[in-house]
């Protein structure tokens, strides 16, 4: 077998922004591999998508035209193995995506392919593919390989490696689903509740809080040392998950992107995979934190270790 | 009815370690064990359903599968209200993937038929997000992925759940029972085990299996019935940030200079 498929997902109408990085991540293994490079494509209207997942590398982009018009996981994974079956794919790329969670090792359990997720990097080693994976709270990396089986399935971590922006020449086919009977029914989308003005999007420059601040009643003195120095207030899940500040200001994968924003102070977080995935793009990242192995300090421009209150307390005359 | 909970033992790193001779894994002597947050989640949901049903008999039992070590989380679990706690081991688990693990609680799945399988999301140690998801593949089970709001009434063939998607958006999904779910953290609230439930656990029974007496086959166990094989661990060189040194009053100076330098540029 060989080939490599790589799943376009999308939600609403848009095309995931994982695409052209899974895109190019394939293009790489595609030189030690050998080809063909494939998109799948699984929506009511594949077609619509056609256009952006054309990139260059890509050989061939497979249409598959399905009932739904928002992911089933029944749905993917019947579409999904059809399609290696028939296309012969040895290696199938997903995002490690909350849909990816939901179809990618069901695929690979099913079908008895070789699986790992959150992949960060892959390269071929004697014809065979191998993954490296982090461990032990990212403190290790792993190098995980899949001896024995025919295809791999590989849930690959967004923000790792260089988008593909380039057009491509590829071949436009069309697959049929097989005739699955979904068991779950998506109903509705629930958007994210507008939190009083706040849009962390659009800030600039953001001072969170993290599990440090240890209590709800010390909220209070964090939001107004951001209002002194100028900053919006963002958290990191545990503090919008314990309802001490609206969702509308955490900071994260299922919270916001800081998109804008080009100074990030963040106080006591500890930075989890989750949270860095909405910041660590940020340029200028400065973190307090009382422990010196935080993973914030390896996305961080400046580390400060120290009590959060202790530097809050002197950080605020600075600034009055 | 019966919710099944599956939980792991999971393992935190002290800040210095070393590797395993054969650089397989991690030296576990420098690690320190406790319950996953995740499941933390996945018993609290399952004991607000037993408890919002109380004539109707709902039974949680909490599984892992793990060594002798992992019946820690299982006392926690019973100490929290747990009903029945199960373990199943046997050494030629070591060197299994999430895979091996789920084949072992499928094959339980399948002599006690729960109606609802809650595992966390994923693990704070290794997070593969992965457990679950197979286990239902296995059964060939309806699944939900990333649940933050669940809507069960015991005996209903369906359940409307609610996952968490990426940038606050959520889905409401209907999905058929019986069925695995994975669930998220901020569900619900998790209580506390008391005192009093922590000494009554202590006495508790604990059934124990081998993944043999489950029907599972040794080329199902350990690493031959996994879907990958460690290489090779190391340690990866990592960016570092300019560490600010100095007292709390000069590490703030320099941050407020920083921070007036950014604010500065940016005006």
């Amino acid at each position: 077998m060989s080939g490599i498929l790589v799943v376009a997902e999308h939600r609403q109408g848009e095309l995931s922004d994982s695409v052209p990085e899974l895109v190019g991540l394939a293009n790489g293994l595609k030189e030690g591999l050998g080809g063909p490079l494939m998109v799948a494509v699984i929506a009511q209207d594949p077609s619509a998508f056609s256009d952006q997942v054309n990139l260059a590398g890509v050989d061939e982009i497979v249409q598959v035209p399905v009932s739904v018009a928002e992911f089933q996981p029944d749905v993917w994974e019947a579409a999904l193995q059809k399609l290696v079956a028939e296309k012969g794919a040895s290696v199938v790329m997903t995002p490690h995506s909350v849909d990816g969670w939901g179809y990618a090792p069901t695929l690979a359990a099913a079908n008895g392919y070789g699986f790992a997720s959150d992949v960060l990097e892959t390269k071929v080693d004697g014809g065979e593919v191998v993954a490296v994976r982090p461990g032990y709270g990212e403190k290790v990396h792993m190098e995980v390989g899949f001896p024995g089986k025919d295809a791999v399935v590989l849930t690959v971590r967004s923000g790792e490696h260089p988008v593909v922006e380039e057009s491509g020449s590829a071949e436009v086919t069309t697959a049929e689903a097989p005739d699955v009977t979904p068991r779950s029914e998506h109903k509705r989308f629930i958007e994210p509740e507008s939190g009083g003005g706040v849009d962390l999007s659009q800030e600039e420059f953001i001072m969170s809080i993290g599990r440090g601040i240890s209590d709800e009643e010390n909220v209070e003195q964090f939001s107004e040392l951001a209002e002194e120095i100028g900053a919006a207030l963002g958290c990191s899940r545990p503090i919008a998950d314990n309802g001490w500040l609206p969702k509308a200001h955490q900071v994260g994968q299922s919270g916001t992107t800081a998109s804008n924003c080009k100074f990030y102070l963040a106080l006591g977080i500890s930075g989890s995979v989750q949270h860095q995935a909405g910041m660590k793009h940020v340029d200028s990242i400065v973190a307090v934190n009382t422990d010196p192995e935080a993973p914030i300090f390896s996305v961080a421009k400046y580390g400060v270790v120290a009590d959060i209150f202790d530097i809050a307390e002197e950080l605020r005359p600075h600034f009055e | 009815m019966k919710i099944l909970v599956p939980v792991k033992q999971v393992a935190t790193l002290d800040e210095e370690f070393e590797l395993q001779e054969d650089e397989l894994d991690v030296d576990h002597d420098f690690c320190e064990y406790d319950i996953n947050e995740w499941d933390d989640y996945s018993l609290e949901e399952a004991l607000q359903i037993k408890e919002a049903n109380e004539g109707q008999e709902v039974e949680v039992i909490a599984l892992t599968v793990g060594d002798d070590d992992a019946e820690d989380a299982l006392r926690t679990c019973m100490a929290k209200g747990a009903d029945r706690a199960v373990r199943i081991w046997d050494d030629a688990m070591e060197g299994a993937d999430p895979m091996a693990i789920a084949r072992a609680i499928a094959k339980f799945v399948e002599q006690e038929k729960p109606d609802l399988v809650f595992a966390g999301v994923q693990s704070s140690d290794q997070a593969f997000a992965q457990t679950g998801m197979q286990v239902a593949a296995l059964l060939g089970w309806p699944h939900a992925a990333v649940v933050n709001n669940l809507d069960y009434t015991p005996g209903a063939g369906t359940a409307t759940v609610r996952r968490e998607l990426e940038g606050g958006l959520e889905e409401e999904v209907e999905v058929q029972v019986p069925a695995v779910m994975t669930i998220q953290l901020g569900i619900n609230d998790p209580r506390y085990a008391s005192l009093k439930g922590i000494k009554q656990a202590k006495s508790r029974p604990i059934d124990e299996y081998s993944p043999a007496d489950l029907g599972l086959s040794e080329d199902e166990m350990g690493a031959s019935g996994s879907l990958s094989q460690v290489r090779k661990v190391y340690v990866p060189e990592k960016g570092q940030a300019e560490m600010i040194e100095g007292t709390p009053a000069e590490q703030a100076a320099r941050l407020a200079e920083i921070i007036k330098e950014f604010k500065g540029a940016a005006s």
